[in-house]
C-alpha cells in the first residue's frame, strides 16, 4: 500500500515536471500557433536566475525560483520578441527558424559568461516518508506547482479582459484588430508569458538537474511532444499530453531505465499523431481551452 | 544557356576534386574531407526540404545512423560492400517507417519539424546511454558517450583500405554523382511529382497523385542519402560518437542550407563548406563563442535574406541580363 | 436522353448541426452531359457539388460512380477514377510554370512523348502558350482559371466538375472561358456550378436550379426560365434585388 502511493507519487511528479517543462511552449503554440524553439533556452535561463539568485545575490531560493526567474525570462522573452519575431508574423516556418538562431545564440552566450559546466543548487525540502519509503518532498512541491500554474492560466484566459482578448485573437485577429482590440500587443504578451512560465519551469527544475548552457536540447524533445500531441488546446491539450506521457514515460523508466522511458514517450507520440493528427484536443475536449 | 552552363561546371568541379589530393597537404585533404560529407549530408536535406518542401529539422538522425551502421557493419562483416549497403539500408528503413507515420498522418509542416528533430535528440539519448558490455550488436560495442572508436576503413577488394586522398576522392564521385542522380530524378514522373507536392498539396491530389506516398518517397531517399554521408563520416575519422545526434549538429545543417539557398542543390553545398571553414577558424580562437556566431547568422538570415544567397546571386544576376539588350531583343522575339 | 450513366446520386443529403444543407436529391449525370448547377447563394449548390466530388461525407444517400460508391475513398483515388474537379478559388502550383501545370495534369495518364503533344495542344487551346514559361503565381485571375480549366482538358477525367470557372472574369474572358469548357465536353462530362445567369445563358445546356438545399427544376435554360417556381425562387429574387 505504502508502495503503491510511492509510485502514484513518482507518477504525478512525473507529470508535473514534463507540465512545468512544456506548458509555455504550449501557450505560445496554442495561441500563436508558432512553436518556440528557443524555449529549452528559455528554461535554462530560468535555471540560471534561480540558481545565481540563491547563490550569489543571497536571495531565498522561492523568492529567486518563483518571482526573478518568471520576471526575467519573461522580460527576455518580450525583447526578443520586439526584435525578431514581431517581423516574422504569419510566416511561422521563419518564426520557427529564428527562434533556432535564437536558441544557438543563447547557448553560446552563455557559454561565454558562465563556461561549459554544470552549476547545481541543494534542494530546498528534505523527504517525507511514508511507511518504508522516501519520497521527495520537493517532488510533492512540483506537483503543487504543476496545479497552481493550471489554475493560475484558467483564471487568466476565463476572468481577465488579457485572456479574453488572447483567445479571441487566436480565433480571428483581424476581426479583433476591427473591434479596437490590438492583436499584436496581445502576442507580445502571449510571447512574454510563454517565456515567463519557461522561467518558472526551469527554475522550478534546477534543483533536481543542476544547470549547464546546453540543458535546454535535454528538455526541448520532451516538451515539443507533450505540445504537438496536446494539440491547440492549451491547458486541456497539454493536461492531458501530459498525463498521457508523464505516466508511460514512468512506467517504462520503473521497469527499464529512463533513456527507454523517453523512447517509449517518443514512438507513443509518432504512433498518436498517426491516429490523432490534429492532437488531441484536435479529437476531445474541443471547447476547452 | 544554363544546360551547357551547369554540366560544364560540375564536369569542372569534378576534374578539381579527384585532381587535388595530389597537390595539397595531408593535413588540408582530411580537414576538407570532413567538410564535403558534411555537405552530402547538406545535399541530403536540400533534397528533402529544398525540393520536396519537407522540412526535416532532424536529417542528422539519418546521418548518424549511417555512420553507426557502417561502424556496426564493418566490424561484424569486415569493411566491404555489405556494411556500405547496410550504413544505406538503415537509415532509409529508420526515414520510410518514421515518414509512413508522419506523412500519413497527413500531419503540417511544423510538427514534422518537431517531430524529426523530438527523433534525433531521443536517438542521442538512446545512443548515449549505451555503454557497457551489454550494449553490442554482434562483435560491434556501441560505446556510450565515448563513442566507437577503431572503426575499419572501406577497403578495395584485395583488403588494401582506402587511404585519405581515396576517400577525398570518393565524397567528390559522390557528390557530384548525387547532384546529377537528383536532377535527372527530377525530370522523372516521381520526382515532378515531389515538386509539384512541395508546390500545392491539393492540387497534386486533385490530379490523382498520392501526395503521402510520394512525401515517403522523398524522405526515404533523402534518408538514404544522409546515410551514405555518414558512412563517408565513420570512415573519414574512424570513429563516431552520439554528438552526430546531438541538437547543435542537427541546427547547423538547416544553417547551411538556409545560407546557400534553399531551393537549389549547390547553394547548401557551398553554405556547408564556407561556414564549416569558418566555425573551424572561430572555433581555435577562445573570444566568441561558434554557437552564438552561428544563430545570429541564422537569425539574420530568416530576417533580412530568407532566400538565401546562391538564388539571391542568380535572381540579381537574371534581371541584370534581362535589362540588357540581348535579353529585350529575345523577349519581343 | 442517350449516353450511360456515370455520375449517379440517389437521396443524397447532408445537415450540418441539425440544419439540412442539402435534403435528399436524386441526380444523374450522362456520358457526353454538360450540365449546369444554379441556383441563389446559400441554395447548396456548393455543398452538393463538394457531395458530388467526395469532398464531404454524405449524412444520407451515396454518390456513386459508374456504380462504384465514393464514400471512404481519398481524393487522389476519386481522381484516379475520373472525376476532375475545378476548385472555387484556382489552386495552382504556385512556382511552376503554366506549361509545368499543365504537365503535371497530363502526366498523370501518359508516359512520354504524348505528355509533350497534349500539353502544346492545352496551351494552345486555352491561349496561354505566350506565357508558358511564366509562374502561375504571377498570371492575372483569369488566365489562372484558365489553366485550371486546362488541367481538365490535359487530365481528361470522365466527369469534370467546374466550380465557378468565369468567376470574376470579364465578358470578353467568360467567352473564351464558355469555349474551353465546350472543349472539355469532347472528352468529359461536365457540371459547372454558377449562380451567373448570363454565363449558364452563353453556355445554355441542361440546366438544374437549386433551392433551399432541393431540387426545384430541370431543363433546358429557355424551360427553367419560364418555370414559374424559378422566377420565385432565382430570377424573380434577382429582378428583385435589381430593381
Amino acid at each position: 500500500m505504502d508502495f503503491a502511493s510511492v509510485l502514484v507519487i513518482e507518477i504525478l511528479g512525473s507529470i508535473a515536471i514534463l507540465v512545468l517543462i512544456s506548458i509555455g511552449l504550449a501557450v505560445v503554440f496554442g495561441m500563436m500557433k508558432v512553436i518556440n524553439m528557443a524555449h529549452g533556452e528559455f528554461l535554462m535561463l530560468g535555471g540560471y536566475v534561480a540558481i545565481y539568485g540563491t547563490n550569489h545575490a543571497g536571495l531565498n531560493f522561492w523568492v529567486s525560483a518563483l518571482i526573478l526567474a518568471p520576471l526575467v525570462v519573461g522580460l527576455v522573452g518580450l525583447a526578443l520578441e520586439w526584435l525578431v519575431i514581431r517581423h516574422l508574423y504569419g510566416r511561422m516556418i521563419d518564426t520557427m527558424l529564428a527562434t533556432w538562431g535564437i536558441s544557438l545564440a543563447l547557448i553560446g552566450g552563455m557559454t561565454m559568461l558562465v563556461g561549459n559546466t554544470t552549476t547545481g543548487i541543494p534542494t530546498p525540502l528534505p523527504s517525507v516518508s511514508i511507511g518504508d519509503y522516501s519520497v521527495s518532498g520537493y517532488v510533492i512541491f512540483l506537483i503543487v506547482l504543476a496545479l497552481a500554474v493550471f489554475a493560475g492560466l484558467f483564471c487568466l484566459f476565463k476572468l481577465t479582459t488579457f485572456g479574453l482578448q488572447a483567445r479571441a485573437t487566436t480565433q480571428n485577429a483581424d476581426m479583433v484588430a476591427a473591434l479596437g482590440g490590438k492583436p499584436r500587443r496581445i502576442y507580445a504578451l502571449t510571447f512574454g508569458l510563454g517565456a515567463a512560465l519557461a522561467g518558472l519551469g526551469g527554475a522550478a527544475l534546477a534543483p533536481l538537474t543542476g544547470v549547464i548552457p546546453t540543458i535546454g536540447a535535454s528538455y526541448i524533445a520532451k516538451a515539443f511532444i507533450t505540445v504537438i500531441s496536446g494539440g491547440a488546446a492549451v491547458i486541456a491539450g497539454n493536461l492531458s499530453a501530459s498525463v498521457l506521457f508523464g505516466s508511460v514515460g514512468q512506467i517504462f523508466t520503473y521497469v527499464y531505465t529512463p533513456v527507454i522511458g523517453e523512447v517509449a514517450l517518443l514512438v507513443t507520440a509518432i504512433v498518436l499523431i498517426r491516429i490523432l493528427p490534429q492532437g488531441i484536443t484536435g479529437r476531445f475536449f474541443k471547447r476547452s481551452i | 544557356m544554363t544546360r551547357v552552363i551547369q554540366p560544364a561546371l560540375l564536369f569542372a568541379a569534378l576534374v578539381l576534386g579527384l585532381l587535388a589530393p595530389g597537390w595539397l597537404e595531408l593535413f588540408t585533404i582530411y580537414e576538407f574531407t570532413a567538410y564535403l560529407i558534411m555537405a552530402v549530408l547538406a545535399l541530403s536535406l536540400a533534397f528533402v526540404w529544398g525540393k520536396g518542401g519537407i522540412m526535416c529539422l532532424g536529417q542528422a538522425a539519418f546521418f548518424g545512423l549511417g555512420a553507426y551502421a557502417w561502424a556496426v557493419g564493418a566490424i561484424n562483416f569486415g569493411p566491404g560492400l555489405a556494411a556500405l549497403a547496410i550504413s544505406v539500408a538503415v537509415p532509409a528503413a529508420f526515414a520510410a517507417v518514421l515518414g509512413y507515420f508522419m506523412f500519413y498522418g497527413r500531419i503540417n509542416d511544423i510538427y514534422i519539424g518537431v517531430i524529426t528533430l523530438a527523433v534525433t535528440l531521443i536517438l542521442f539519448n538512446l545512443i548515449n546511454s549505451t555503454s557497457g558490455p551489454q550494449y553490442r550488436i554482434g562483435s560491434a560495442l556501441l560505446g556510450g558517450f565515448n563513442g566507437m572508436t577503431g572503426i575499419p576503413t572501406l577497403a578495395w577488394p584485395n583488403g588494401m583500405p582506402l587511404d585519405p586522398a581515396e576517400i577525398f576522392r570518393l565524397t567528390v564521385i559522390v557528390i557530384v554523382a548525387s547532384i546529377v542522380a537528383i536532377t535527372l530524378y527530377l525530370k522523372t514522373t516521381p520526382g515532378k511529382t515531389a515538386i509539384a507536392v512541395r508546390e500545392n498539396e491539393v492540387r497534386a491530389e486533385l490530379l490523382g497523385y498520392n501526395v503521402a506516398q510520394s512525401k515517403l518517397i522523398t524522405f526515404t531517399l533523402g534518408g538514404a542519402l544522409a546515410g551514405l554521408g555518414g558512412c563517408l563520416f565513420a570512415n573519414w575519422g574512424a570513429f563516431v560518437s552520439p554528438t552526430i545526434f546531438s541538437l547543435v549538429q542537427s541546427a547547423q545543417i538547416i544553417i547551411w542550407v538556409i545560407v546557400g539557398g534553399r531551393g537549389t542543390l549547390i547553394g547548401p553545398i557551398l553554405g556547408c563548406i564556407a561556414l564549416q571553414w569558418a566555425t573551424t577558424k572561430l572555433g581555435t580562437q577562445q573570444v566568441v563563442q561558434v554557437n552564438l556566431v552561428l544563430g545570429l547568422v541564422l537569425a539574420f538570415f530568416v530576417l533580412v535574406v530568407p532566400q538565401g544567397i546562391v538564388p539571391m546571386v542568380t535572381g540579381l544576376l537574371r534581371r541584370n541580363s534581362r535589362t540588357g539588350p540581348k535579353a529585350e531583343a529575345e523577349q519581343n522575339a | 436522353m442517350s449516353g450511360e450513366i456515370i455520375l449517379q446520386a440517389r437521396g443524397l443529403g447532408i445537415s450540418f448541426g441539425g440544419v439540412d444543407a442539402v435534403k435528399a436529391v436524386d441526380f444523374e449525370l450522362r456520358q457526353g452531359e454538360l450540365r449546369c448547377l444554379i441556383g441563389p447563394n446559400g441554395a447548396g449548390k456548393t455543398t452538393f457539388f463538394r457531395l458530388l466530388s467526395g469532398q464531404y461525407t454524405p449524412t444520407r444517400g451515396a454518390v456513386t460512380f459508374r456504380g462504384k460508391p465514393l464514400a471512404g475513398l481519398k481524393p487522389w483515388q476519386i481522381a484516379r477514377l475520373g472525376i476532375g474537379i475545378k476548385t472555387q478559388v484556382p489552386s495552382l502550383f504556385e512556382g511552376l510554370s503554366v506549361q509545368e501545370n499543365i504537365d503535371m495534369a497530363a502526366r498523370r495518364r501518359l508516359r512520354g512523348k504524348a505528355v509533350a503533344a497534349v500539353v502544346a495542344d492545352v496551351l494552345d487551346h486555352i491561349g496561354l502558350g505566350d506565357l508558358r514559361h511564366r509562374p502561375c503565381g504571377e498570371l492575372a485571375h483569369g488566365q489562372r482559371q484558365w489553366v485550371e480549366l486546362g488541367q481538365m482538358l490535359a487530365m481528361k477525367p470522365a466527369v469534370a466538375l467546374l466550380d465557378e470557372p468565369a468567376a470574376g472574369m470579364t465578358h470578353q474572358e467568360s467567352l473564351r472561358t464558355v469555349q474551353i469548357i465546350r472543349d472539355i465536353t469532347q472528352h468529359s462530362a461536365v457540371i459547372v456550378v454558377e449562380h451567373d445567369m448570363d454565363f449558364i445563358r452563353l453556355i445554355g445546356d441542361r440546366v438544374t436550379v437549386f433551392e433551399r438545399g432541393a431540387v426545384i427544376a430541370e431543363g433546358s435554360f429557355t424551360e427553367i426560365s419560364k418555370d414559374p417556381q424559378v422566377r420565385a425562387a432565382y430570377l424573380g429574387r434577382k429582378e428583385n434585388a435589381d430593381a
